[in-house]
């Protein structure tokens, strides 16, 4: 039972982070429609900003929103120099400049910082959490930042016009423009946020999985299954996705004899598949009802 | 006096085909024009050049200032509300968030909740149904809602791309009688677009018949009311 719980406690640990790449990844998906494979490398970057900061002695929580206001404008510079002259191209388009930004951020980090681990420090410390043994201080920090960064994202969304005119801009451009909003600058305005989000998710995890160029190979594709689950449209889905998918992977990883650690990540290949052909809107899609 | 929307020799191209053949008419401020014309005459798409979404030559001015090369959102912040076919409803979110959106380019945001009050007035099925969602409602509500999104942006000029599309008579009378009031009370221009040209030229003062991307005939609603191909042609006695 108590390994039970621990798995639990600790799938919904690292579901915070699948949480964080798949809001991420659902900012971008509403904006342009297209799934940004390099998210996993911007945020990774993000990450390596913060440990440089932190080399040159910088506080982690100045660091922690010196890094968030960096990558905001590095998501922002991104979609105006790169994807703003491929908004009208096809999707293959579009799929070969993620490809192109995913080994170009990779690259350059590898070369700028180089490929050997490196640690990287928590704000939580990773003492038992309120004196259990089921969770660590830093894991219940993963799970608070998530909550907090969905609230922050709720009333954004919901509150205030800039949101308003976001998800108008979301989900029908046309409209959007006749009522005057700049429909291309809400999509920069998206990437900005996606890259901010994903830089949170990079600089939680990296305590765990330790700071490298390639480490958010694995986490992006259990954020793209998160998303997935939560529906792709829905950020409180993504979340939820996020939760679920790292309970899932803990669970499978430890209860289904022969899937261990090697084979957790087809687990996220599989899921991803199964929702697609069950509930191609995910839990959370939006479901339009329209008077025929 | 000075027109307040003056369009000159305007040709508007989708792809490699011509839908707007040197189109030139004047609206006069506090004006109700209506331009008529039978499907694919290029009405719906002299509006979309107006807004700049459709390729086009040509200039239009709008109180002296040049639309040409202006994006479709700077536009509409001059004062010009567009009301498209299929009334461009945002049917995923309530009615008041569409209001919301009609405003949402209006700096003075302490004035928005007062006008979204003085469209329940105008619209009061808006106000019962102000927490659904705008995909939900009636063809009719649907249209006094897109009328009211586009009242909220506090507009100069109006344009309106057949109100009476599928709507049933007795809606559209009660629509028109409200764009006529809007009209005069609000001093707000229009600039209305129909092929229900009986009703259209009782409402509006000045008219214009476009035939295959041109202005055949032009004069007031009541002159081309009384014309014999106009009667022959539009009206159907």
């Amino acid at each position: 039972m108590e390994l039970f719980t621990n798995q639990v406690l600790a799938g919904i640990a690292t579901g915070a982070i699948y949480a964080c790449m798949a809001l991420a990844v659902v900012m971008i998906y509403q904006a342009i429609d297209h799934l940004n494979f390099a998210q996993g490398e911007m945020a990774m970057f993000s990450t390596f900003i913060a440990w440089q900061l932190m080399q040159w002695g910088v506080p982690y929580w100045v660091a922690f929103v010196l890094v968030l206001i960096l990558s905001f404008a590095g998501g922002v510079i991104i979609e105006r120099a790169l994807f703003k002259p491929l908004a009208k191209a096809p999707v293959l388009t579009h799929v070969a400049g993620f490809i192109a930004l995913f080994a170009i951020v990779n690259s350059v980090a590898g070369l700028t910082w180089d490929f050997t681990i490196k640690q990287f420090p928590t704000p939580f410390g990773s003492a038992p959490f309120l004196g259990s043994q089921l969770i660590s201080t830093h894991q219940a920090g993963m799970i608070g930042v998530t909550l907090v960064l969905l609230l922050l994202l709720f009333v954004f969304f919901r509150y205030t016009r800039v949101g308003l005119a976001m998800r108008a801009a979301a989900v029908m451009p046309e409209s959007a423009r006749l009522v005057g909003i700049n429909t291309s600058w809400m999509i920069a305005l998206g990437w900005g946020m996606a890259a901010a989000i994903g830089s949170i998710a990079g600089m939680l995890i990296a305590p765990v999985v330790f700071l490298e160029p390639n480490m958010m190979g694995g986490v992006l594709i259990y954020g793209f299954a998160a998303a997935v689950v939560g529906g792709l449209s829905s950020p409180l889905g993504a979340v939820i996705g996020g939760f679920l998918v790292g309970v899932f992977e803990n669970l499978v990883g430890t209860y289904i004899p022969g899937v261990g650690n090697e084979l957790k990540l087809p687990i996220a290949l599989a899921l991803i598949i199964t929702v697609l052909v069950v509930k191609p809107h995910g839990l959370f899609g939006r479901t339009i009802v329209k008077r025929v | 006096m000075t027109a307040m929307l003056h369009v000159k020799d305007l040709r508007a191209y989708y792809g490699q085909v011509q839908a707007l053949h040197g189109l030139e008419f004047d609206l006069k401020e506090g004006s109700l024009t209506t331009l008529l014309g039978a499907n694919g005459a290029g009405k719906t798409t002299t509006l979309r050049a107006i807004c700049n979404m459709v390729r086009s030559t040509g200039s239009i001015e709008f109180e002296g200032k040049k639309l040409d090369n202006k994006s479709t959102e700077s536009i509409v912040r001059l004062g010009i509300a567009h009301v498209p076919q299929g009334r461009g409803t945002f049917t995923t979110m309530t009615v008041e968030e569409n209001l919301q959106l009609g405003a949402i380019s209006r700096k003075d945001t302490k004035a928005i909740d007062g006008d979204i009050e003085r469209m329940y007035d105008h619209f009061p099925v808006l106000k019962q149904r102000h927490t659904q969602q705008a995909g939900t409602l009636s063809g009719g509500e649907q249209q006094m809602l897109a009328v009211a999104r586009a009242l909220m942006l506090r507009p100069r000029l109006m344009l309106l791309d057949e109100p009476s599309f599928g709507l049933a008579p007795l809606v559209v009378r009660d629509l028109f009688k409200i764009l006529g009031k809007i009209n005069r009370e609000d001093k707000v221009s229009i600039l209305v677009v129909e092929q229900n040209a009986q009703l259209a030229l009782e409402l509006a003062d000045k008219a214009y018949v476009i035939e295959t991307g041109r202005i055949v005939m032009s004069g007031t609603a009541e002159e081309i009311a009384n014309n014999e191909d106009v009667r022959k042609s539009y009206l159907g006695y």
